[in-house]
């Protein structure tokens, strides 16, 4: 008979209807799954007992091998052994700096790099759903059920192009992505932290050969990146290989072959591990040559040996904090993620650093998909309402129309929810007192590119010259995604606002399209733009000279109207055009013909406000 | 008669409950659903109700409504492992047939 789990007062699941959900940690080195069992978050094992899945795929000629199976085969197939495919998600073969070192044949495609096997072209995508696929049969082999979903973690620092690969790999490998989490902030809920008080909380993840800090923000439930820093080539095989080269010295070994180095790699890495617990590590191995190295390290020594690399993660932590713009005493608690953290001289550095004691009673090579677990089950409906939380982003900038049809952008892309951002705008005409509100969202700077949401007006404006009203636009996002935007005259108060639900009908292609419009169309939509800045800037223009024109044509000299009348002529004209330097010039040489004139009129009113006044009157 | 909980399932449920950090014991019950008519439940309680029975089992306070002992009554709770997968299972003597995966049942 099926096995059942424990569930929430009245959240008993229909049968053959458990909402089974995992948590994803798709690593650069390893991967992990999650669940959430009897309220409990756990990592599924395979049927070894292992919970890291190395993030290794072979390709044979006849089949794939992924984890333990494909880490052997490293040394002897490398090319069709695919490593760290995490490094290659989203990234084009420029964007890989060291390619020339890796064993891989690369094929340059546009969009995303390729790798070209014994079992053909791969993409980093199809690489990664290799890994992921072993994944999710480990899950329902463990659940009992199909997933309903899983919610996948990724770098906070990956950008849309990079989330939109592991959204694509996830759905090759069958699994219905629930929503990609941030890696901090997976591991900052692992450790509850969501359901404590407010604040800003440090995580400080060491992995095998990367390094991220992230400083988060919590308020109200949701979590906030505020910055990110790291070291992409900075982990735990630094550390050993700082041994290794101790044990070479020590020994006086060099010119060794291929096999001692993996040996005595492996040596370092084990004494590493050594003296996480201890104080000191016995090395001893026989080399092929027949040559025995027997060394004892200790903690002392290796602190001094690796000094330097933990003062490598203090830096971009320092950095990091800077970004954020926080002091060390702003930090509420330090999360430690990743196996390297283990090390007692990483635990003192950063407890130090802080002045606190990190967070590290959770397994940190398990945290961040624990965490993801956690947010999977209450995606998955496993949780009541009230323990709901939501930690998501805005897909695309949100913004509104200004003069000439153009985007002013209000609510950046990827900006957390909730959020809200204000913005001043004024009036364009003498006397306008009323104005029109467009809510749009899109990346483009052209309305007209843009998806319009909403239309509201903004009545009851006090009449005063152009650029003198101060309207304040707010733009709101609550949890559930819903826009509102309200518009405030400063001295009056009138206001006016609309509610919109932004992502409303629009599925993940329409949103990646829309973006790599933007990106295709980023000259156009510049050359676009300040077309219509120039434009609406000469139209400005001439009505504040046909004004002033009309207020004092008196203090105008001979032959001066007609020479301005022309160059407003040859404004107009640039203006139909679609030159946006003809315009800019047109608009300049109308502002040099108005210069001395409008220097009369600034000394005709000054006179006038002058005459009649003593010096002493104006002093005051 | 009443419930009992195997040792190995009263271990567990205690652990899970000094995880989960609340809660005054474990309620089971049925509900009608399911492809062979009833269907277990398995909660955590937070609170005991006016109509509820109470069995104490290995030191975990099982709790039942007093319209679905009738069903239950004589089962052990078990607590198994088959493969990767881990759960509880109702060994109930009240079962005269269940369904395929034995998630709903029968009396």
């Amino acid at each position: 008979m099926a096995l059942l789990q424990i569930a929430e007062p009245g959240m008993s699941a229909a049968p053959h209807q458990h909402r089974l959900a995992v948590g994803i940690d798709l690593g650069t080195t390893n991967s992990l799954v999650a669940t959430v069992r009897s309220a409990l978050a756990v990592v599924l094992n395979d049927e070894n007992g292992r919970s890291l899945l190395p993030s290794v795929v072979r390709y044979r000629a006849d089949g794939v091998d992924v984890g333990c199976h494909a880490v052997h085969a490293q040394a002897t197939d490398p090319q069709n052994t695919i490593v760290s495919v995490k490094r290659f998600m989203g990234r084009g073969l420029p964007d890989i700096a060291d390619a020339a070192h890796m064993p891989y044949h690369f094929v340059d495609e546009p969009g995303m790099v390729q790798i070209s096997t014994v079992a053909g072209v791969k993409s980093p995508v199809e690489i990664s759903a290799e890994i992921l696929k072993v994944l999710r049969q480990r899950a329902e082999k463990s659940l009992g059920g199909e997933l309903v979903g899983a919610v996948i973690t990724v770098p906070a620092y990956f950008d849309d192009a990079q989330r939109q690969a592991t959204k694509d790999a996830a759905r090759l490998a069958g699994i219905n992505v629930l929503r990609l989490l941030n890696e901090p902030t997976a591991a900052a809920v692992a450790y509850g932290l969501d359901n404590g008080s407010e604040g800003v909380f440090a995580v400080f993840d060491l992995g095998g050969g990367t390094f991220d800090i992230s400083i988060l923000k919590l308020s109200r439930g949701v979590f906030e990146v505020l910055s990110t820093n790291g070291d992409s080539a900075l982990g735990g095989d630094d550390f050993d290989h700082r041994i290794y080269c101790w044990i070479l010295e020590q020994a006086g070994l060099s010119g060794l072959n291929h096999k001692d180095v993996r040996l005595l790699q492996s040596h370092a890495r084990a004494a590493k591990e050594v003296l996480t617990e201890h104080e000191e590590a016995a090395i001893t191995a026989v080399l092929s040559t027949g040559e025995t190295v027997d060394l004892t390290l200790n903690t002392e020594v290796f602190a001094s040996i690796t000094k330097s690399l933990v003062s490598k993660t203090l830096a971009p932590t320092r950095k990091a904090l800077r970004d954020a713009g926080l002091t060390v005493e702003e930090v509420k608690g330090v999360v430690m993620v990743g196996g390297s953290t283990r090390m007692p001289i990483i635990q003192h550095a950063v407890g130090e650093f802080f002045a606190q004691e990190p967070l590290n009673n959770l397994d940190p090579d398990k945290v961040v998909a624990l965490g993801a677990a956690i947010q999977a089950n209450v995606l998955a409906g496993n949780r009541s309402e009230d323990d709901w939380l939501l930690l998501d982003v805005i897909p695309l900038s949100l913004g509104l129309e200004t003069m000439g049809g153009l985007v002013e952008k209000v609510v950046m892309r990827n900006s957390t929810i909730p959020v809200a951002r204000a913005q001043e705008f004024t009036t364009y005409k003498d006397g306008q007192t009323a104005m029109s509100i467009h809510v749009v969202q899109g990346e483009r700077e052209l309305v007209s590119d843009c998806r319009s949401l909403a239309k509201f007006e903004l009545r009851g404006i006090p009449p005063m010259v152009a650029g003198a009203a101060r309207i304040r636009v707010t733009f709101q996002v609550d949890a559930d995604g819903l826009l509102s935007v309200m518009a405030r005259e400063q001295s009056t108060g009138v206001e006016s606002s609309v509610t919109v639900k932004p992502s409303y009908g629009l599925s993940d292609e329409q949103i990646t399209q829309m973006l790599q419009a933007s990106h295709t169309h980023a000259k156009d939509d510049m050359l676009a733009r300040a077309l219509q800045e120039a434009r609406v800037e000469g139209g400005r223009l001439i009505e504040a000279v046909e004004a002033a024109l009309e207020e004092d044509a008196h203090l105008l000299k001979e032959g001066e109207s007609d020479k301005i009348a022309a160059r407003i002529d040859a404004l107009h004209e640039a203006i139909k055009g679609d030159d946006h330097r003809l315009v800019t010039q047109a608009l300049e040489a109308l502002n040099h013909a108005t210069e001395s004139f409008a220097a009369r009129r600034m000394d005709a009113s000054v006179n006038k406000a002058l005459t009649g006044q003593k010096l002493e009157e104006l002093e005051n | 008669m009443g419930i009992t909980m195997t040792e190995q399932a009263a271990k567990h449920v205690s652990n899970f409950l000094t995880k989960r950090g609340k809660g005054v014991g474990l309620r089971l019950g049925v509900r009608t659903s399911g492809c062979s008519g009833m269907a277990y439940t398995i909660e955590f309680a937070d609170e005991i109700g006016a109509d509820d029975l109470q069995f104490d089992s290995h030191g975990v306070k099982v709790l039942i409504d007093a319209k679905s002992l009738p069903y239950l009554d004589g089962t052990e709770l078990d607590y198994t492992r088959e493969g990767l997968n881990e759960g509880f299972k109702f060994n109930n003597p009240n079962v005269k047939n269940a369904c395929g995966c034995g998630e709903s049942f029968n009396v």
